[in-house]
């Protein structure tokens, strides 16, 4: 009982935050109604057992990434954005399609999914565990993502650096 | 134990967390005027109370009284959340911190800590992580060049040294083989060589890293010698320039909880948490624990007001530097010794 | 108890939110947020598919999720950042020139 509490009143504030994310016309409002998204989701990881799980989705989504995200915004002063004019289509056509769209998706994955009940905290993931089959079984894909991670920041120093910035100096002080 | 007894040893713990906390948030401040003072030739306090120490209750009833000032032109949803931001999530870190062994009070036995996790560690890094979003969020909304700038500086440099703080702990991790805090504590007991105590800054030689996490401590909490977020002499009050009374007094109050935090987790992490010298009647035994790691986090305290004492601030360019080119290899070094010792040794 | 059903609704709404905002959005900065919004989604059903079938695996595959959504958020970051120095806008539809 205390589980379906809890996964209704994470889950709701999930749904609405992201809800929040689409209507707020202001970036910085978009960023902080995910990062709350986020951080329900945690709870719903940590309902579902996945304890390393939700520790490293607030340290490295809520703590790392939006950060950069908030960082960025404050730093171009990104300013409201510009609506442009929706089509008609859209309007009568589109809106009701996702409505129909999504609750026939849902009906199908209540009704008809094949999915058990779990029951809170149903499966421990253990940091332990979790570090067994990472570097074990895992280790490959592991190394493999630490390379992309690599790139990824040479990358980013090399895009968002200015140009005159890279060039060689000839004096160095 | 039941749900009920459950709840209400809980209770009893965050509310006594939390005012040991603000009490000593409180005198934090009073200590850091008093020593600060001494070093520069001064008194510091005297006025209110003997030595000045009523001085913190003057400051809050100030606090409380002043005029709470909104400039015009800020946005103010944000501007009014982010100091609640900053204390929430500052306070809210000192959940998973053990303050001492399990005792017994009648027939009830708990750990001194609110919760006990396994991922305790994991906990307080993505905690203060999210601090950031105070100090970013205020110097955004205030909507004035010199609070984005120093919020600006303090996303980066917080962002920056949350890097090598993490790596510097992750030695600490592979040496006791666990994430939560309590069962740090417990693998640095006993002595080697008959005296020297099983800390992990002797025996695991944690040397560097301990000095590696408490430069990182200093930059994560924006304290000099890395206060660039709030430079006085060039951003007037960095990130904090637009707010007044009790707006400021939460900015101030989340600053020194989380310096506290981070004095609590250095003594976990490498000077054996409340490991000490036990001895006596029962209920000295019960406290002396308590003691000791209350000494340790007064030490840290200390070292930090004295550091402000007496080094003068780093220039931004230095700072970054300092971050990730000297620091950050510096903790992977440590890192890869610390893996390639327990690996040798097992 | 509550049916694994109800997390793969909640993971396929916010999926769906993060789709229609990729779409409706012209911030570009808000255009990527609705694609961490996606994975987010992803990742739910993945620990609770993990949960069902008492494999671990879903939770490692969660965590090499966040580990490319970090770079991808990196990378892409600089791409904004070095878009909005040349065309001094976010707004997607103006971006729309290959040279300048």
């Amino acid at each position: 009982m205390l589980h379906l509490i809890l996964f209704s009143v994470f889950g709701l504030i999930c749904a609405a935050a992201a809800v929040n994310l689409l209507v707020q016309s202001h970036p910085i409002n978009s960023a902080l109604s995910l990062v709350v998204v986020m951080g329900s989701l945690a709870v719903e990881y940590l309902l579902l057992g996945a304890e390393f799980v939700a520790a490293v989705q607030v340290i490295v989504y809520a703590g790392a990434i939006m950060v950069l995200f908030v960082f960025v915004i404050m730093l171009l002063n990104a300013g409201k954005d510009e609506r442009t004019k929706g089509s008609r289509v859209s309007l009568f056509i589109g809106i009701p399609g996702v409505t129909i769209g999504s609750v026939l998706m849902a009906w199908v994955l209540i009704t008809h999914s094949g999915t058990r009940s779990v029951e809170a905290g149903a499966l421990p993931g253990d940091p332990r565990q979790i570090a067994q089959l990472l570097f074990h079984q895992f280790l490959l894909p592991f190394e493999v993502t630490s390379i992309l991670v690599l790139i990824a920041i040479m990358g980013a120093v090399v895009l968002a650096a200015r140009p005159e910035a890279l060039q060689p100096t000839e004096e160095k002080n | 134990m039941t749900l009920g007894t459950f709840i209400l040893v809980s209770l009893v713990k965050i509310l006594l967390a939390l005012f040991v906390l603000l009490t000593a948030v409180a005198y934090t401040v009073w200590l850091e005027r008093k020593v600060v003072g001494h070093i520069q030739n001064r008194w510091g306090p005297t006025r209110v109370g003997p030595f000045g120490l009523l001085q913190p209750m003057a400051d809050g009833v100030k606090f409380l009284f002043k005029e709470d000032l909104t400039p015009p032109h800020v946005y103010r949803p944000l501007y009014i959340a982010a100091p609640m931001i900053a204390v929430v999530f500052a306070l809210t870190s000192i959940a998973v911190i053990p303050f001492g062994n399990w005792i017994a009070i009648g027939s009830i036995y708990t750990p001194l800590q609110i919760a006990d996790v396994n991922i305790g560690l994991l906990i307080i890094l993505g905690i203060t992580s999210l601090g950031v979003y105070g100090v970013a969020l205020s110097g955004w909304s205030s909507n004035s060049k010199y609070s984005l700038l120093g919020g600006l500086r303090a996303s980066a440099q917080m962002v920056s040294y949350e890097i090598a703080l993490g790596l510097s702990l992750v030695g600490v991790v592979i040496l006791s083989g666990s994430l939560s805090l309590r069962e740090i504590v417990d693998a640095q007991a006993g002595h080697f060589w008959g005296f020297i105590p099983n800390w992990n800054i002797f025996r695991g030689g944690q040397f560097v890293a301990f000095f590696i996490y408490l430069m990182a401590a200093y930059a994560e909490t924006n304290r000099i010698p890395f206060d660039l977020p709030e430079a006085e002499t060039e951003l007037v009050a960095g990130y904090h320039t637009e707010y007044s009374a009790m707006k400021f007094a939460m900015f101030f109050m989340a600053e020194y909880a989380n310096m506290i935090t981070v004095a609590c987790l250095a003594s976990i992490m490498f000077l054996g948490g409340w490991r000490g010298p036990v001895f006596g009647p029962e209920i000295l035994q019960d406290v002396l624990p308590i003691f000791w790691f209350l000494l340790r986090v007064f030490v840290f305290l200390f070292v930090y007001i004295w550091v402000r004492g007496t080094l003068p601030r780093f220039r931004y360019d230095q700072l970054m530097a300092f971050g990730w080119k000297c620091l950050l290899p510096l903790a992977i070094a440590n890192l890869v010794i610390t893996a390639l010792v327990v690996a040798l040794r097992a | 108890m509550v049916p694994l059903s109800y997390y793969l609704v909640l993971s396929g709404f916010l999926f769906a939110c993060g789709v229609t905002g990729f779409l409706i959005k012209r911030n570009i900065i808000t255009i990527f947020m609705s694609i961490e919004l996606m994975l987010n989604g992803v990742n739910l059903s993945f620990v609770a598919f993990a949960a069902q079938w008492h494999a671990l695996s879903g939770q490692v595959f969660v965590f090499f999720v966040m580990v490319v959504a970090a770079a991808e958020a990196a990378v892409g970051l600089a791409i904004i950042i070095a878009v909005y120095r040349t065309r001094e806008t976010l707004n997607v539809d103006q971006v729309n020139l290959l040279k300048l």
